[in-house]
């Protein structure tokens, strides 16, 4: 019987919300296994030390504590490895410094994991992580991007020749630098990306566990692609084949990307449960997150528009540094290249654009994708720059944006992607009336009236989503294939396992895709189930990350959907003793086309499990169908946001008033799934506008922004309600029309804030002000500004 | 330092020895394995392991168990009536107020505690009121709408 | 954690008489501060003196007086009949420390021993003229408060209540820390039957009156009396979310607001 409640376009509740409001989740630490022992890492203090020497003699003298582990304990093992190449300007591959699982001698950042403790208890290789006596020399340490690549500045690592990791480009320089020098105006702006701690609300956590009768390692771990890990893990680093790993990662507490990377921390307990013979547990702890975790975005750039006399973009150039941290984590290389400077377009026909970007090495945590991953910088700069030109030029804002917007699709852009679908007026159009763009200067007439100051700013942004075809991940680096797998198990009664590759944290695919197959097979929804997070229930999969999960994880269940539904017509066509031909298959029936004969999807199924009478000459028997889809393109989602600000002249707070999100994600499954994706990323676009930014100390290295008592994470009381909609042009080479819905909002807010703030200060001669526009700084520009004028 | 401490916890009478130092989330997870309640900082801040006690939410991170001897503690565990959620979970359920789910069973105990101070809370009430609660997934939006839901069933003693 | 005994004390004798004998013992009243400061390992006593079995929590008037006991929650300070209707300041200012489950648990005793720089009560003690009283003696906020994280207290000291007068008028206002919520600066402004009082925490390194403004207001009780007198920066704390010269601004406007509000 066809579910027509819960198909897609439907706003189904989620399934998987049962568990988590009863507390009957399983995150990674609510799992115990017999016997498990305990980790704790004990790590560098420092931003940069020789390790003179590491003595674990009096933690292992401690009652409870079974191992101290080194280096050396690791010395066999590949290091952590980094999953994309980038290549320099003149071709050669980027420095690819080795990155120990535990550190070699020298440590390069706080937090850098120098010795493991292994104990009873937590507490027990807590207290004994603080007697593992180790002698560091403290060397300088480079912090800022500046100071790396200082020529007086020292390499970080012992082989490389400095701390530039690559020098990149893209474009045609000559035709930019060309169209700059010879046009009517160009408006260039320098800014900067601040760095952000992606902050998952669960912590990081994996247990190793390892059978030393049949070789078989299980790794437990809070990964967004299981899968990756498996292969990163075992091929790269400790040499485990395939069948003798298996990882899990079951229920996740949030990744925002942090959760993407293979992390030292998984090696160690992998390893250590071998070492022991017993399982290992290692949570981390908020403080220990905030210096091991993947850190996100920290871009110090320089753009330039080229416009014309009327307003049309001629060339855009961009000159970008970006903090690699300490070490290359998986995808570092390929945030502020590949899911960065393609997106120099934007939404606009700019004609020729060149970017250069500069990867640095610092001695600090780690830098890889966050949410958005090098498109919320792309778009920050693209939709800044547009803005500051709109004000220098006396153009409105909407209307340079909609006079340079790309009409026809597909559209090749100069930076190497071809967007296949959007109309950008039509977001546009629709943001600016449900935002009442027209009655704004009214509003801000009246929040004068009250001391206030009123602004508005819009932001058009456009990503790339549903990475990626593996041809073009390929051939920009990237060393793995980035399709995806699904598998349809037909059970003998009829009900439905989906075994796909995809990992949800958060975004609800238990519902998604049960709506998914359910709609293409006209079956009951609730006989349907998702199985994700773990390589040994899964064919395969590459994860969850850059909003791929509806547009390709979908696509390869819809592709295996449609092999089961070939097959049940073989089947049918059999029983129904009908050409196979003539067979048409809806709402869950398989009939002989323009006749009444008809066998239903669960007499399907169990014949296939009980072939009594079954076409065994032609077919074998079962219902079960795995398919790989590997896209033609990435998806192109795109959108306008309006987001009003009111600042408090005498504090320099800033409270946003509304905010309006207009979005096309293409065909839509669960439009309440969709809006919450895009409330959550729009949050953490305004934490980024306003709250969040991870701070070192320049000179010591130490992080300041540590802990939620410095680092400001966005709370109910900082935020308004949203107010979103949709438009919808269907992505054109997927058959769903999908196209991802998880990044927008962290990719199109920031520079919507950013936009309304410096909007509101108008009077106050404000070129452009970077993030987070924290009251201090507000405040600052309105005292200098006020002291100027008296 | 070991001490025996007894409480009710979820409608049970749980008696057991701890260390002084265990904290009452520790108790909760390790001992009885309550894992519903987690742990998502180590600065009290974001109430991902919120509990109440004696009808009052509290971090269960920031007491220790031994100071619970003799309080009666109700966990996400032990908020629904048998398979019928409670009034608060079903609109979180409804609503949408939950991604990931890590922060949910704080945010609910939290918002539980609220509408037992005050049945009607405005947004604005409810957006103060969750200050010791941090999601970073759903934007806040879902959750403060859930409550409002929530409060109202509460109010209507409607179990849906 | 480190390890350390629990000690549930029976009677002020008794958490007194604990803490003298202890290596190294810290008196435990909510634990909002101490607790995580032991999770974090900062703090490692070897004995913990739970003050909660202690009968001194509790609100009452005594004359001019509104007497609240050292173990009363925040919560119950900000609930209170009397504590709303006599000093609404005070009953709002409890209402905005922390989060809720603080409130539920943190007391007046223990944040006003532990005498955080940014921490709120400070303000109302000192704007209000209140009185500390512990278990030797009586003295007022303003010898009371005597540093960052310092208090007059002696080692084997405790507080039993804090005595505030009723004022005529009196108005808190706090520009909060955004990350950590507390106050990066917070003035209280009080009207009392000694003349006019301001008291600003968070924004040095411990809570201070303002001469200039209680003068301006003497002669002119209005927001724009103090909205504009300078405050001197030099001194005041710093840190990544404000710069001690804007710390400096934000107490008059903080100060100018409370008068407002009065």
């Amino acid at each position: 019987m066809t579910d027509n409640n819960r198909g897609i376009g439907e706003a189904v509740v989620r399934r998987e919300d049962s568990r988590f409001l009863q507390g009957r989740g399983q995150y990674t630490d609510d799992m115990n296994l017999a016997g498990q022992l305990f980790a704790c890492i004990v790590r560098s203090q420092h931003a940069h030390a020789t390790i003179n020497s590491i003595d674990g003699s009096a933690a292992m003298a401690m009652d409870g504590v079974v191992s101290v582990l080194t280096h050396e304990d690791f010395a066999a093992y590949g290091g952590v490895p980094c999953g994309w190449g980038v290549n320099n300007k003149d071709g050669s591959p980027m420095a690819e410094p080795k990155h120990p699982i535990l550190a070699e001698g020298v440590a390069r950042h706080v937090g850098d994991p120098v010795a493991v403790v292994i104990a009873e208890s937590p507490i027990i290789a807590r207290n004994a992580a603080e007697h593992v006596q180790v002698s560091y020399s403290e060397l300088p340490a480079v912090v800022s991007m500046q100071q790396a690549l200082d020529a007086s500045a020292k390499p970080i690592h012992g082989d490389t020749e400095s701390n530039l990791c690559f020098d990149w480009e893209l474009g045609d320089r000559e035709a930019v630098d060309q169209a700059i020098a010879g046009a009517h105006h160009v408006t260039k702006l320098e800014l900067i990306n601040n760095r952000l701690v992606p902050n998952a609300m669960e912590p990081r956590c994996a247990i190793g566990d390892y059978n030393s009768a049949t070789g078989d390692h299980t790794l437990y771990t809070t990964s967004q692609n299981p899968h990756v890990i498996r292969l990163l893990m075992g091929a790269f680093v400790l040499q485990i084949p395939e069948h003798k790993l298996r990882v899990v990662s079951p229920d996740v507490g949030g990744g925002f990307g942090s959760k993407i990377y293979h992390y030292a921390e998984e090696a160690i307990v992998t390893v250590a449960a071998m070492k022991l013979g017993k399982p290992v547990k290692w949570t981390s702890d908020r403080t220990e997150a905030f210096i091991s975790d993947a850190h996100g975005r920290d871009h110090i750039t320089t753009v330039e528009l080229a416009l014309d006399r009327e307003g049309n973009f001629l060339a855009l150039r961009e000159s970008t540094h970006a903090n690699m941290g300490a070490y290359l984590s998986t995808f570092a290389p390929a945030v502020p290249t590949y899911l960065h400077s393609t997106l120099l377009a934007g939404q606009y026909r700019t004609p020729v654009i060149y970017a250069e970007v500069k990867a640095v090495f610092t001695n600090t945590v780690v830098v890889d994708a966050y949410r958005g991953a090098g498109r919320p910088e792309a778009s920050y700069l693209v939709e800044r720059v547009v803005e500051t030109a709109a004000r220098e030029m006396g153009i409105d804002p909407v209307e340079l944006r909609r006079k340079n917007f790309i009409k026809s699709f597909p559209h090749d852009t100069p930076v190497a992607l071809t967007y296949d679908s959007g109309d950008y007026a039509a977001t546009l159009d629709q943001a600016m009336i449900a935002s009442d763009y027209a009655g704004f200067e009214a509003r801000r007439a009246e929040a004068k009236q009250r001391g206030k100051l009123r602004g508005i700013g819009i932001a058009c942004y456009v990503e790339a989503c549903g990475v990626a075809p593996s041809n073009i991940a390929g051939a920009l680096g990237a060393r793995a294939g980035l399709y995806e797998a699904a598998t349809i198990r037909v059970n003998p009664t009829g009900s439905i396992s989906v075994l796909t590759g995809s990992h949800s944290h958060g975004q609800g695919h238990e519902t998604t895709f049960s709506q998914l197959v359910a709609d293409k097979l006209g079956i009951d929804y609730d006989s349907i189930d998702v199985v994700h997070g773990d390589t040994n229930r899964i064919p395969f999969g590459m994860g969850t990350y850059g909003s791929r999960s509806l547009a390709v994880g979908g696509t390869a269940i819809v592709n295996a959907v449609d092999k089961i539904i070939a097959k049940g017509k073989k089947i049918a066509a059999h029983l129904l003793e009908a050409s196979e031909a003539d067979i048409e298959f809806e709402n869950g029936e398989f009939r002989v086309a323009g006749t009444d004969k008809m066998k239903p999807f669960a007499e399907i199924a169990l014949t296939a499990y009980v072939p009594h009478n079954f076409p065994l000459e032609e077919l074998e028997p079962g219902l079960e169908e795995t398919a790989f889809y590997d896209p033609k393109n990435f998806t192109f989602p795109a959108g306008t946001y309006v987001c009003e600000v009111e600042i408090d002249p005498d504090t320099g707070t800033t409270e946003i008033v509304s905010f309006h999100a207009s979005d096309d994600f293409g065909r839509i499954i669960n439009p309440m799934i969709v809006e919450g994706q895009v409330h959550g990323g729009l949050v953490q676009g305004i934490g980024q506008a306003l709250l969040e930014g991870c701070v070192y100390d320049t000179d010591s290295g130490q992080l300041i922004s540590g802990s939620y008592m410095d680092y400001t994470m966005p709370r109910a009381d900082d935020v308004p309600s949203f107010s979103v909609d949709t438009c919808v042009t269907e992505c054109t080479h997927n058959p769903l029309g999908v196209k991802g819905c998880g990044e927008a909002g962290a990719i199109g807010a920031p520079p919507a804030v950013m936009n309304a703030i410096i909007d509101a200060l108008s009077d106050y001669n404000v070129r452009h002000l970077d993030m987070p526009a924290t009251p201090n700084k507000i405040w600052s520009i309105i005292h200098k500004a006020s002291a100027a004028a008296a | 330092m070991s001490v025996s401490v007894v409480m009710t916890v979820n409608g049970e009478v749980v008696a057991k020895h701890v260390e002084d130092r265990t904290l009452l989330v520790e108790f909760l997870r390790e001992h009885l394995r309550l894992t519903g309640t987690h742990v998502g900082c180590d600065t009290s801040q974001c109430g991902a392991c919120v509990v109440h006690a004696n009808g009052k939410s509290l971090k269960s991170c920031t007491a220790l168990a031994v100071q619970m001897d003799g309080a009666e503690i109700t966990t996400i565990e032990g908020l629904a009536n048998g398979d019928v959620l409670h009034p608060m979970q079903e609109a979180f359920r409804q609503n949408h107020g939950l991604q990931c789910g890590f922060c949910t069973p704080g945010m609910v105990m939290s918002a539980v505690d609220l509408v037992n101070e005050n049945p009607d809370p405005s947004e604005t009430e409810i957006r103060e009121w969750l200050e010791g609660n941090i999601c970073r997934c759903t934007g806040y939006h879902n959750i403060v709408k859930s409550i409002s839901a929530g409060a109202k069933a509460m109010r209507e003693g409607d179990p849906t | 954690m480190y390890e350390f005994s629990y000690h549930k004390a029976s009677s002020l004798e008794d958490a007194r008489s604990t803490l003298a004998t202890a290596e190294d013992g810290k008196l435990l009243a909510g634990g909002m501060t101490l607790l995580p400061t032991m999770k974090q390992r900062l703090a490692a006593p070897t004995v913990l003196v739970d003050l909660t079995g202690i009968d001194m929590a509790g609100i009452e008037g005594k004359g001019d007086n509104i007497v609240v006991g050292a173990m009363t929650t925040h919560a119950a300070v900000a609930s209170s009949s009397l504590v709303q209707q006599t000093i609404p300041a005070l009953a709002a200012l409890a209402e905005g420390i922390g989060d809720p489950q603080v409130r539920n648990r943190g007391t007046i005793g223990g944040s006003v021993a532990n005498a955080d720089p940014a921490a709120d009560y400070p303000a109302a003690l000192v704007g209000l003229g209140a009185t500390v009283v512990t278990s030797k003696r009586s003295l007022s906020a303003e010898e009371f408060f005597t540093g960052m994280f310092e208090t007059a207290l002696a080692e084997d000291e405790i507080i039993t209540a804090v005595s505030f007068p009723v004022p005529e008028a009196a108005a808190y206002q706090k520009f909060p820390n955004p990350a950590s919520r507390y106050a990066i600066v917070g003035v209280f402004v009080a009207k009392t039957a000694n003349g006019i009082r301001v008291a600003v925490t968070g924004a040095g390194g411990s809570v201070f009156r303002n001469a200039e403004m209680e003068q301006a207001l003497a002669s002119n009780f209005s927001p724009d009396a103090v909205k504009n007198i300078a405050v001197d920066s030099s001194g005041l704390n710093e840190d990544i979310h404000a710069s001690a010269e804007y710390r400096a601004h934000l107490v008059g406007v903080m100060a100018s607001r409370a008068v407002a509000a009065m």
